[in-house]
């Protein structure tokens, strides 16, 4: 069964019809990226799976009884976290809150886990460090690893590597590339860069008015 | 000192500190994730409201004119936060508009109806809190006693919703937050402690209880956690040491307090630039 499947979807908000006729599967594993010019619905497709507003028309269904709190969500930067007074470990412990339902504090499992998690991003030497102070490819590797601390089985990053020098980028590229291969998690990646697409999806989608799904052939050895 | 000793025995001096204390640690905490989610300025709207709404009441004779104005400042607290979205609002012009229609609205009503003799002083004092610190009765000081050991409790309970709300809503919201249900609650503890700040430093001058705090101690904190603890403690001493004075010294309440609390926003901000 696929992990997340979507029939017939419609997207956009209550006026506006931005996609139509969605159809697609995503299994576990894949890397999917999808891309797309600005506006064409690329971001409310996310929410959307998220949960955070409704499709129009359509089914989503996803399989593996995830629930649509289930998804590691990694957002776009917002001008208000660029200089917000946190250290990393608070940020990173903030995915864990829908865990913790009304416990005000973490346990003893959600603080292991939030430790593997800054182990896994490289993060941990830096886990006191404030969050204003660190690099913007540091940042992101914490954001993912919050997103980490919600989420076992798929990842939603909205442009991951929007704002990276190219040093950042290239790092983000590889931690999500481990993800993916080594932890076996599945990707949804929404992106403006069509290299790091070529090089690493298994799957796109171009989003539009009418948006197309197709598997990328698999790359032979010695393809660049 | 010597001076300041004897005043320490009147009851009234003690209901000023303890309810002046409790304002101050209550405001701060609030402070800190309003001024983090650019929200500024919804205090400054609120006391507004605030100020409209306790006119209202004194022209209806109201005895307990609370049972009026906490109702109608949170009634407007939750508008402005949670029905942005709903009514095609934008926030800061929202604030804006609700903000100078009370003001209005309170003054004209007060110059219509009110029977006092003293209206200028009437209006003065609302705005600026001038003595009521100082005129507490015991059922208002229990009353704010209580009310902040409300939002203290729920502070605690909640830090770290309170924490992912404040850094990354959507992001809450994906993994499961009831983000509306924590809206609303904002909105009411806003409300309330806005109606309580009114008492301390008068309507015009709430913002400054909301925004020094947390921006002095932004200025040495690093972390969410510092921040917080911080900027309770330095309003807590702003507002006991802008009180002793005023009391010693004979000036306004609420604007000492408020000079109080921009010394110490200079002083964080030098040895902030100091470390760096």
């Amino acid at each position: 069964m696929a992990l997340l499947q979507c029939e017939n979807v419609a997207l956009g908000y209550q006026k506006t019809v931005l996609v139509e006729g969605l159809n697609l599967e995503v299994h576990r594993g894949d890397y999917l990226c999808v891309i797309g010019d600005n506006g064409v619905g690329k971001s409310t497709f996310v929410r959307t799976l998220l949960g955070l507003q409704p499709a129009l028309a359509g089914r989503i269904t996803l399989g593996e009884g995830l629930r649509p709190q289930d998804l590691g969500y990694l957002p776009q930067q917002t001008v208000v976290q660029r200089d917000f007074p946190a250290t990393v470990e608070e940020i990173v412990r903030s995915g864990c809150v829908s865990r913790m339902g009304w416990r005000p504090t973490l346990s003893k499992a959600e603080r292991a886990r939030v430790g593997e998690n800054l182990e896994r991003m490289g993060v941990a030497h830096l886990s006191k460090r404030s969050y204003r102070t660190l690099s913007g490819g540091q940042q992101q590797r914490v954001r993912l690893a919050r997103a980490l601390c919600a989420a076992d089985t798929l990842l939603l990053l909205d442009e991951p590597v929007a704002g990276l020098d190219p040093e950042g980028t290239a790092e983000m590229y590889q931690i999500i590339d481990r993800l993916n291969h080594e932890d076996g998690m599945t990707i949804l990646m929404v992106s403006h860069d069509l290299e790091g697409v070529r090089a690493y999806a298994t799957h796109i989608l171009r989003m539009g008015r009418e948006p197309r799904f197709y598997a990328v052939e698999p790359r032979k050895e010695g393809d660049v | 000192m010597e001076k300041l000793v004897p005043y320490l025995s009147y009851p009234f001096v003690q209901y000023a500190l303890v309810v002046g204390v409790l304002i101050a640690l209550c405001s701060a905490l609030l402070g800190v994730t309003l001024v983090l989610r650019r929200m500024s300025f919804l205090g400054d709207g609120l006391s507004h409201a605030a100020f409209g709404a306790m006119s209202l009441a004194a022209v209806l004779n109201l005895t307990d004119d609370m049972l009026l104005v906490l109702p109608l400042t949170v009634l407007c607290a939750i508008v402005l936060l949670c029905g942005g979205e709903k009514w095609n609002l934008q926030g800061d012009a929202a604030i804006a508009m609700v903000s100078v229609s009370s003001l209005a609205i309170g003054y004209l009503l007060m110059n219509l109806f009110s029977s006092s003799v003293n209206l200028s002083g009437d209006v003065c004092t609302t705005l600026f809190g001038s003595t009521s610190i100082l005129t507490l009765r015991t059922s208002e000081v229990w009353l704010c006693v209580g009310l902040s050991a409300a939002v203290v409790a729920l502070f605690v309970l909640c830090y770290h919703k309170i924490f992912a709300v404040t850094f990354d809503e959507t992001f809450a919201q994906a993994t499961g937050m009831k983000v509306k249900v924590y809206r609303m609650v904002l909105a009411v503890v806003i409300g309330v402690v806005i109606v309580l700040a009114m008492n301390l430093v008068g309507s015009l001058l709430i913002s400054a209880l909301i925004v020094f705090p947390a921006l002095s101690a932004m200025r040495v904190m690093r972390s969410f956690r510092g921040v917080v603890i911080g900027a309770a403690v330095l309003s807590v001493v702003c507002a006991l040491a802008g009180i002793l004075i005023s009391v010693v010294v004979g000036t306004p309440v609420g604007s000492t307090v408020v000079v109080a609390n921009l010394a110490v926003f200079a002083l964080m901000s030098v040895v902030g630039g100091v470390k760096g």
